[in-house]
């Protein structure tokens, strides 16, 4: 994304060092939450891995339910869990920055808009889990 | 009973003389009152004369002495010796920008950029004056009237490690003032400032990092402009394919 820009003699350039990122609070923080989005992109090629061997057969599904049983797939899976959790608080977060909402005349107070998507992510859960426990 | 005094670490750079900035370090009288900017006018009226810095209105409404203090981006202004006591302090000119001497940076970039984004009210046919004037209601008001707070102090770009990156990205100031016009109910100029922002260096470019809005002395959210600008990008992308033959603003 480094695109060079005509120098003019006798200026000083400054350059930005490789641990820029540890600068700030801030720029630590935004550095985590793009660091989440490889977890969790790891985690969707597995889950697609997961599906393509449900088409394989009973078989190969349930090996690869095995596999992921192991210490190192768990471990990832906390982890990527611990991020995935991070990016979606973060990104809901910022949700009420983005989007302005309006009732008739009225701005939506960001801070409503915030806990609408908490509301409405707390009810998909539960809706999922209440299928996920009927079914098992 | 000696005075007590407090250290400022201070960027000097002469162009012609010094390949890179270094640092020079003054003792100056430490004021509970005195902000960072009394500090530097004490040391040019004192001690050297050929400290460079840019002031000029010392109450947080020019723009005009915005500088690292401590490593962040600050109107020196308002920045109080008190909150940097015992010191040392350090005084850099404002990161992301090509220094021309000791704490004076280039501002050529970013006119340029403002120039672009054409930061005026923009009216497809002007109405007469014997008309009136153009009337607001002040919910209409309130839609752009924080990022109108905008003093040009640079601050959002020091903080903004996109640009400095990226030096070509529209950047934060720029595009709040884009969005400002582009939320004013008198404004008809959308569709000349929306090439700017689309391009691949406009409000793409941003990737929220958000401390452009953390640092800026005047309370403007230029990552709330940006996103919001993004957002209105890409509703403009999805009516274009949608509804091909008009369904763009």
């Amino acid at each position: 994304m480094s695109e060079a820009r005509p120098q003019r003699p006798g200026l000083y350039y400054p350059k930005m060092p490789l641990t820029w990122w540890l600068g700030r609070p801030g720029y630590v923080r935004f550095m985590i939450r793009e660091l989440t989005s490889v977890f969790i992109a790891i985690f969707l090629v597995e889950l697609l891995v997961l599906v393509h061997k449900v088409g394989q057969g009973p078989q190969a599904y349930a090996d690869m339910v095995a596999r992921l049983q192991s210490p190192g797939w768990i471990v990832f899976h906390v982890v990527a869990l611990a991020f995935a959790l991070y990016h979606t608080i973060t990104w809901f977060k910022l949700t009420g920055v983005v989007q302005v909402v309006r009732v008739g005349d009225h701005k939506v107070p960001p801070s409503l808009v915030v806990a609408g998507t908490f509301v409405a992510w707390g009810v998909v859960s539960l809706i999922i889990l209440y299928w996920l426990l009927v079914r098992s | 009973m000696t005075e007590e005094t407090i250290t400022l670490e201070v960027t000097r750079y002469r162009p012609g003389h010094d390949r890179e900035p270094r640092t020079e370090s003054f003792s100056v009288p430490y004021r509970k009152d005195w902000v960072v900017l009394d500090a530097l006018n004490h040391i040019k009226d004192r001690v050297d004369g050929s400290l460079t810095y840019r002031w000029s209105c010392r109450m947080g409404v020019c723009g005009s002495c915005g500088m690292m203090v401590n490593g962040v981006p600050k109107l020196t202004c308002s920045a109080f010796l008190r909150d940097y006591h015992p010191g040392p302090i350090r005084v850099e000119p404002l990161a992301n920008f090509p220094v021309i001497r000791d704490l004076v940076v280039s501002l050529d970039d970013f006119m340029e950029k403002l120039r672009r984004v054409k930061p005026w009210l923009i009216r497809a046919v002007e109405k007469p004056v014997s008309e009136g004037e153009y009337r607001q209601t002040p919910a209409q008001l309130d839609d752009y009237k924080q990022f109108s707070m905008c003093i040009n102090c640079m601050l959002c770009y020091a903080a903004c490690p996109v640009y400095g990156l990226a030096p070509a990205f529209v950047g934060p100031a720029a595009i709040a003032l884009a969005y400002r016009y582009n939320m004013d109910s008198r404004d008809e100029g959308y569709r000349l400032r929306e090439p700017i922002l689309s391009e691949s260096v406009g409000v793409w470019e941003c990737t929220f990092v958000g401390e452009c809005s953390v640092v800026c002395p005047k309370g403007v959210d230029p990552a709330a402009a940006i996103q919001r600008s993004k957002v209105a990008g890409a509703k403009d992308w999805a009516m274009s394919m949608l509804m091909p033959w008009g369904g763009r603003r």
